[in-house]
């Protein structure tokens, strides 16, 4: 008997985790997209946007991601919108993750040296080839292990979205403890899951950078 | 008209005036030397003719466009015109070869073969045709600054602009640059040079500018400015440079 509730509450953490997954895919692909493009507003040169992306950092960094996904699930409920757990975890993850993202990558565009960037702009490029041939093809090479080290933060965010009711991995523990009362086995099982979506990405990130430094 | 001409320049870093009033006609096939003190605005010159500073005041016009104009692409002014720097600054992510195709591929829009075919010239141009796979990393100073001078041309300029491309490297390697680069002059390549190899000022330049806080203080013929020169300032600098 007690096998047999053990593997239903491993099987249905299991189910559960797909939609960590899931969210945490979202919100890298998405929070890259609008990340890269952030990136490029806040090098333009053009005061206005690098002005707009500092303060959406600043924001983003700066305030709990919990605050975040309260402000779009309740918040844009109060303009009378109809926003899902779903919509509004997504949502703010992708925002969340863009800001980090943008600042992480900015590092790295920023330490390719600033003769590369005279010898294009002395070629004759414009920002987006200079940038799409000359900067982001260095920076990219260095930015590969701190951004899969950020995607740890990321999956474990996810669990955050369980407070506004959206069933991921965490909501999911959280129910199932509700009807078999076994808090331990339940959170230790998930803690668990977490661990072997996290760990196989810290070993990533740290054998990406050694391979890196070993390069130079 | 001159191809290069530079009137009454002044450029200011914060509260540093670097050019205090430079004006300096460039005609096609001039090689001028550049030479003076560091921080007496040799490079912050140089870079203000391709627009990688902007100028306060004055104008400086290439080959008629205005550096800076409302009327000009700064883009197409960049063609016209290459530079070459101290630190050779090579895509290190590309081979030889794909330093001196970008360029032309991507800026000039040419196609594969016609840039590749273009690259590999001005490869052998400076004697480097049998490293073209080669990453910048896997060169010498003296063979990436030449990998570099064959990025510029491939760009088919008016002229070049070099900033010490030869400070940086060994002296052993000194000499295989500068004989790159007296080719291209006595091809009627208009060149402007800062530079310390004074030997090389004297012997290729056909115009010789002393830079000294921010002004040119003298220039001149190099020959006659080396035998005889009328300020103080070059007088010591030129025996500085001697010793
Ligand atoms: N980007 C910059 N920002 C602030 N000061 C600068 C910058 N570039 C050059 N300068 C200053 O301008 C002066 C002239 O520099 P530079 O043109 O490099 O001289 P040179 O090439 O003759 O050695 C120096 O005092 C230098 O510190
Ligand atoms: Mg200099």
């Amino acid at each position: 008997m007690a096998d047999f509730s053990l593997w239903v509450i491993v099987s249905n953490l299991l189910l559960a985790a797909r939609w960590t997954i899931a969210l945490s895919l979202i919100a890298f692909v998405c929070g890259g997209v609008v990340g890269l493009l952030l990136l490029f507003a806040r090098i333009s040169g053009v005061r206005l946007l690098e002005r707009f992306v500092f303060l959406y950092v600043e924001f983003f960094q700066g305030t709990p991601l919990l605050m975040q996904m309260f402000m779009l699930f309740f918040g844009v409920a109060l303009f009378g919108v109809e926003i899902s757990p779903w919509m509004a975890a997504s949502l703010a993850l992708t925002l969340w993750t863009s800001a980090f993202l943008t600042e992480i990558w900015r590092g790295c565009v920023k330490s390719v040296p600033l003769g590369q960037w005279d010898a294009a702009d002395s070629l004759g490029f414009n920002f987006v080839d200079l940038m799409r041939y000359v900067i982001l093809p260095q920076a990219l090479r260095i930015s590969v292990p701190p951004t899969v080290g950020f995607l740890v933060q990321v999956v474990k965010g996810t669990a955050l979205a369980s407070i506004i009711g959206f069933v991921e991995l965490t909501r999911a523990g959280t129910m199932i403890n509700n009807a078999t009362f076994r808090p331990f086995l339940v959170y230790t099982i998930v803690g668990l899951i977490y661990f072997a979506l996290c760990f196989p990405l810290s070993l990533l990130a740290k054998s990406l950078e050694r391979r890196l430094n070993a390069a130079r | 008209m001159p191809l290069v001409s530079i009137v009454d320049v002044r450029k200011s870093f914060g509260s540093n005036e670097v050019l205090k009033g430079v004006s300096l006609p460039v005609e096609r096939g001039d090689v001028v030397a550049i030479v003076g003190r560091s921080g007496s605005g040799k490079s912050t010159l140089l870079r203000c003719i391709n627009g990688l500073e902007s100028h306060d005041s004055g104008t400086i016009t290439v080959d008629g466009l205005e550096v800076g104009g409302a009327a000009t692409d700064m883009r197409v002014l960049r063609r016209q015109v290459g530079m070459i720097f101290q630190q050779f600054n090579l895509f290190p992510h590309l081979t030889a070869l794909g330093n001196v195709m970008l360029a032309p591929r991507i800026v000039l829009k040419m196609g594969e073969r016609e840039a590749r075919d273009i690259a590999l010239d001005m490869l052998a141009k400076v004697g480097l045709a049998d490293k073209r796979d080669n990453y910048p990393s896997q060169l010498s100073g003296g063979q990436q600054q030449r990998v570099a001078i064959a990025r510029a041309l491939a760009m088919r300029p008016m002229a070049l602009l070099c900033d010490e491309i030869t400070s940086a490297l060994d002296p052993e390697l000194i000499n295989e640059v500068l004989r790159v680069v007296e080719t291209l002059a006595s091809e009627g390549m208009t060149l402007m040079l800062v530079t310390h190899e004074m030997r090389f000022a004297r012997d290729v330049g056909t115009k010789l500018v002393f830079m000294h806080q921010g002004r040119v203080h003298e220039e001149g013929p190099p020959k006659a400015l080396f035998a005889a020169p009328q300020t103080l300032e070059l007088q010591q600098f030129i025996g500085a440079s001697r010793a």
